[in-house]
């Protein structure tokens, strides 16, 4: 499977005795934009977070650029090939928007500082927050926060980001603001896996898109047959309440 | 009134050097007893928040008994069994003597580092699962997601209640005068029982409250600063500004 950045195999996750996710299998190819959507306690926001081993898998294989992923590899691939964005933003409170993004850097990537600082102001400048880069993150708004934590993503490279619904905790007026650099990431080669509800993102910028409900994989498909004509009743329901 | 007669004050203020030598002797027990109590605190705080029920176990026995038995009775318990025990130990024909000093070091030590314990414990858990599942999708083992991200975000936290707990420690260690220990109160005690004049053991309480005071004072320091919103701050390289963005 050489084109397939990410190979999700017979997944199953349990939280003690609930089966959350019930077998998924789902491969995303390298550059491929994928937006997970859902009803809430679906099991989305637990297979994206099984991608960089957040959850363990209690059974099934995930596989990243062809590496199986285990318990001794995880760390090191999730620093070759995954970044997060969170719907709390997971800032460092304790340390500014620069140190916030130099970090991983220079502490897993050995940068220099000038090298990590430089490629930090770079990120900034993409998602309009390079004036912001002294302050602390309290400091900023929900929406400048959640930028600084797509910046973040950004800085250390790696070829798949994964966000577990970077704009549900944002006030309405801030959403549009993290979404627009969203989709201006989602032009360029990054392979990207997105929970959300953000309709009009998925429509925008998904290759595909994925519906789960009830810890399976109900629907897939293009945003075109996605929204006007799905197979599953169960998703068409679903767009039903929230269209 | 006898506490305002000059002459008593004048006869104890001329014979203050014992005072002070328990003055100096009572910071020293303080510093090396508080020294334990971080030990025995970091180290138990930070076993009640691992995964291992054995050592949470440990930690919250430890933590309830001594947090619930006067300090009082620990320091004549080990002041009696002790010596046995240790006689017991080394199998020496003699009880051991064990020197004041260390006695209350530990048992000091030991009483507050309950405290300390708790005081870590409660500043690790403060932290939102968020942060550690930041570092660990940036690659960061969990070790040094705790070094890097986690334990720096708690001293902010800790510093105020453990400030306090010195603060209380110093006054503690007056139990030394009960066992005869050299510290500040139990010379305030000699000299009051010596001259009879009651005026020692308010220079004895002015000296308690030359250490406590400040100590108190950094408590409330460092509580507004541990409220207080961080500051942007210069670094070389943001010399970026709103127009550039």
């Amino acid at each position: 499977m050489p084109n397939n950045m990410i190979d999700i195999v017979h997944l199953n996750k349990y939280f003690g005795d609930l089966h959350v996710l019930k077998d998924v299998s789902l491969s995303v190819r390298e550059g491929e934009k994928v937006v997970l959507i859902g009803p809430s306690g679906s099991g989305k926001s637990t297979l994206i977070r099984s991608i960089n081993w957040l959850e363990e898998p209690s059974s099934g294989e995930v596989r990243i650029n062809g590496e199986l992923m285990t318990k001794k590899n995880h760390l090191e691939i999730t620093r070759k090939y995954t970044s997060m964005v969170f719907q709390q933003f997971n800032l460092y409170p304790n340390m500014t928007v620069m140190g916030n993004l130099t970090l991983a850097p220079i502490k897993l990537q050995k940068k220099t500082r000038e090298e990590a600082e430089a490629e930090a102001m770079r990120s900034l400048k993409r998602v309009g927050l390079a004036h912001k880069a002294d302050e602390y993150p309290q400091n900023l708004s929900g929406g400048q926060q959640q930028r600084v934590a797509i910046a973040r993503a950004l800085c250390t490279k790696q070829p798949i980001m994964l966000l577990d619904e970077p704009t549900s905790a944002l006030d309405p007026e801030m959403v549009n603001e993290v979404l627009n650099v969203m989709v201006e990431l989602a032009q360029e080669n990054i392979t990207m896996i997105c929970v959300t509800h953000e309709m009009g993102f998925a429509r925008q910028v998904a290759d595909r898109i994925v519906f789960m409900e009830d810890g399976q994989i109900l629907e897939e498909g293009t945003p075109e047959h996605f929204f006007t004509h799905p197979d599953n009743p169960r998703c068409q329901a679903f767009l039903d309440k929230i269209l | 009134m006898e506490l305002f007669n000059p002459e008593r004050w004048a006869a104890t203020l001329a014979n203050t050097d014992l005072l002070w030598q328990g003055f100096l002797f009572t910071i020293e027990v303080s510093l090396a007893g508080l020294l334990v109590s971080l030990l025995v605190g970091t180290l138990l705080g930070v076993f009640s928040t691992t995964q291992s029920r054995v050592l949470r176990g440990i930690s919250r026995v430890y933590v309830e008994f001594f947090q619930n038995t006067p300090i009082v009775v620990q320091v004549f318990f080990v002041y009696t069994a002790g010596p046995m025990l240790l006689q017991a130990i080394t199998g020496a024909e003699h009880v051991v003597r064990i020197a004041p000093f260390v006695l209350v070091v530990i048992c000091v030590g030991l009483y507050h580092g309950a405290y300390v314990a708790e005081v870590i414990r409660t500043g690790i858990e403060a932290i939102p699962r968020g942060q550690m599942e930041g570092a660990q999708s940036q690659g960061f083992t969990r070790v040094q997601a705790y070094r890097y991200v986690i334990l720096p975000q708690t001293f902010r936290i800790i510093l105020p209640p453990l400030a306090n707990q010195a603060l209380n420690l110093v006054k503690n260690t007056s139990v030394l005068a009960l066992i005869a220990g050299g510290d500040l109160m139990y010379q305030a005690d000699i000299l009051v029982a010596d001259s009879g004049y009651l005026q020692g053991y308010i220079v004895c309480c002015a000296m308690y409250f030359l250490i406590c005071f400040p100590i108190a004072m950094l408590v409330t320091w460092l509580e507004k600063r541990s409220r207080a919103p961080r500051k942007a701050r210069r670094t070389a390289t943001a010399g970026a500004t709103e127009a550039e963005v």
